[in-house]
């Protein structure tokens, strides 16, 4: 799975794309994906994450468009409009992403964000080959990647913090 | 500034505790809710919280893990305890203050936090 995110403050503007290369969908599905009372999944009848997502970009007369494809995958992305009052806060994304990575130890996750001229990586694959047999779930470990996470967003921003207003 | 190698030296520590780390089987679960009910009330910072307790406190029997919504959506974020011979506990309303008084009395001590309990709360 792939997160990318890019800040323009410049432009008042903030992308973020996901994208995976599960299953995907057909035109059909994938119409219906932003629908919260659509959903494949058995346990319950609604489905809020796609919804939920949308729903912020469009609040801040941004955009959000949905990429899939049958057998190779889908991409959700979405644009923001920073300054716009409904505009929600990033938020802590270190704890976003540690959290992720700790619920779903088995994925190969990469997460980008941009800002400015400067980016930061983390690939979950890199972090693997170096712990070997550790597990990637480890306390110690999801620590380690707030850290790294929260480090390198701060270096992105010149320490200015993760709030965009 | 923290590096890779600061996670090869995580690595080799938690190879040089091995047999600590192995028998979690028969220790202590902690499962917080993670569905989007859960996250919305604040979830996610609980699931972090009791991580990072168990780090700071070594506790290598205690594992910690995620489910999806528990059924009482109001009282999210909620988190089980399960301890080897003891019933469940489910705590209700929880935050990172709550957890670290979970951990102490509780996952340590043995003695279940009462008042965070559902029990409590309904």
């Amino acid at each position: 799975m792939k997160i990318f995110i890019r800040e323009s403050p410049k432009e008042g503007r903030l992308w973020v794309s996901v994208r995976d290369n599960g299953r995907g969908m057909d035109e059909n599905e994938a119409a219906k994906a932003a629908d919260p009372f659509y959903t494949t999944r058995i346990t319950r009848k609604v489905g809020l994450g796609i919804p939920l997502f949308k729903a912020s970009a469009e609040a801040t007369d941004g955009s959000f468009e949905i990429r899939s494809k049958k057998g190779e995958g889908t991409e959700i992305a979405a644009m923001f409009h920073t300054s716009h009052i409904d505009c929600l806060p990033l938020g802590k994304i270190e704890d976003s992403i540690a959290a992720l990575i700790f619920m779903n130890p088995e994925m190969d996750i990469e997460y980008i964000h941009e800002c400015c001229s400067n980016r930061f990586k983390l690939d979950t694959r890199e972090i693997k080959k170096v712990l070997g047999d550790v597990s990637i779930s480890l306390p110690e470990v999801v620590d380690w990647i707030k850290e790294y996470v929260r480090n390198g967003l701060d270096e992105l921003n010149g320490g200015v913090g993760n709030e965009i207003s | 500034m923290k590096s890779l190698k600061e996670l090869e030296e995580i690595k080799q520590k938690t190879l040089d505790s091995v047999n600590l780390r192995k028998d979690r089987s028969g220790g202590t679960r902690v499962v917080v809710g993670m569905a989007t009910c859960g996250i919305a009330a604040g979830a996610r910072p609980v699931l972090l919280a009791f991580l990072e307790e168990v780090k700071k406190r070594n506790l290598g029997d205690v594992t910690v893990s995620q489910t999806g919504c528990i059924g009482v959506c109001r009282l999210e974020p909620m988190v089980e305890v399960y301890r080897p011979g003891e019933e469940k506990v489910t705590y209700v309303k929880m935050t990172a203050d709550k957890v670290k008084r979970v951990v102490a009395e509780h996952i340590v001590n043995g003695r279940p936090v009462t008042e965070f309990t559902i029990g409590a709360a309904e």
